[in-house]
């Protein structure tokens, strides 16, 4: 399954998130599409983002490459990156590459949006 | 034992393509489910670095790929033409957060470095080789398969 991306707005405690859906497979192929989206969205003023990845199917390192890029740019602007995910398969790879460390995650999109740092 | 081989143009979309065929051809031959998961995940790594390294360097040669299903397990093997591994990273965290410099943004800054590919592998299967070689680098990888519990050693290899 190809990769597929979708965005809206919900209103946190702190100000506006923006959540990013993502449904599919991160590959190195696919990759440079959810990379293209998330520069877009620190283009555009918008540094608070939530990467839901409950429909996510498969995660490479390079999927988890462009995160961690998404994540310094939104770190460039005070901003912050959360990820949504329960799915074992993906978290073992967060935990595997340590990553856990580095990301804030949570169980779902209203736990993520009303985080405050 | 049976025997699939791929020849991969150093394309990204053929990674999948790799990952698709490797699937098919271990659920052919009885590998378990969370074991599926691992080999998809790990031969998508092996190839992603193959063809990246390929990409990187202009190396034009085919990616080789086997999936080898026989006494000795399920063995999957990606062997790259390109320059000779290096170490791997003491903390695989550190060489993707480290991988890129914001203020020379370009489509390179988001790839994670090839040994960051195979340090994560590594970290996911239990039995994984890498073999530097003067071509090349040969990766791999075997995971159990259920006949295996019917010979020596069958609780080495039982699928409880």
């Amino acid at each position: 399954m190809d990769l597929s991306l979708s965005t809206r707005s919900e209103d946190g405690p702190e100000g506006p998130r923006t959540v990013v859906v993502v449904g599919g497979e991160i590959d190195v192929y696919t990759a440079p599409k959810l990379r293209e989206q998330l520069i877009d969205l620190v283009s555009s003023g918008q540094y608070f983002l939530v990467v839901d990845m409950e429909g996510v199917e498969f995660l490479d390192s390079t999927g988890l490459g462009v995160l961690v890029g998404g994540l310094k740019r939104v770190r460039a602007h005070e901003g912050s990156l959360r990820l949504v995910c329960t799915q074992e398969r993906i978290l073992k790879i967060f935990r595997i590459t340590g990553l856990t460390k580095v990301f804030p995650i949570h169980t779902s999109v209203e736990e993520a949006v009303a985080a405050t740092d | 034992m049976a025997v699939v081989e791929l020849l991969l143009s150093p394309l990204a979309s053929h990674v999948r393509t790799a990952r698709l065929v490797s699937v098919t051809a271990a659920r052919r031959a009885g590998l378990q489910d969370d074991l599926v998961d691992e080999l998809r995940l790990a031969v998508g790594e092996a190839c992603s670095r193959a063809v990246g390294l390929h990409t990187r360097h202009g190396i034009e040669a085919l990616v080789r790929v086997r999936i080898e299903d026989g006494t000795a397990g399920l063995v999957v093997s990606v062997a790259d033409s390109g320059p000779p591994v290096g170490p791997m990273p003491d903390d695989v965290s550190a060489g993707i957060v480290d991988g890129g410099d914001l203020e020379v943004a370009d489509a390179a800054d988001d790839l994670v470095d090839p040994d960051v590919a195979l340090a994560l592998l590594i970290g996911l299967v239990d039995s994984a080789t890498v073999e530097p070689g003067s071509a090349g680098t040969t990766v791999t990888m075997r995971w159990p398969l259920p006949h295996d519990a019917q010979g020596p050693g069958a609780t080495q290899f039982s699928r409880d």
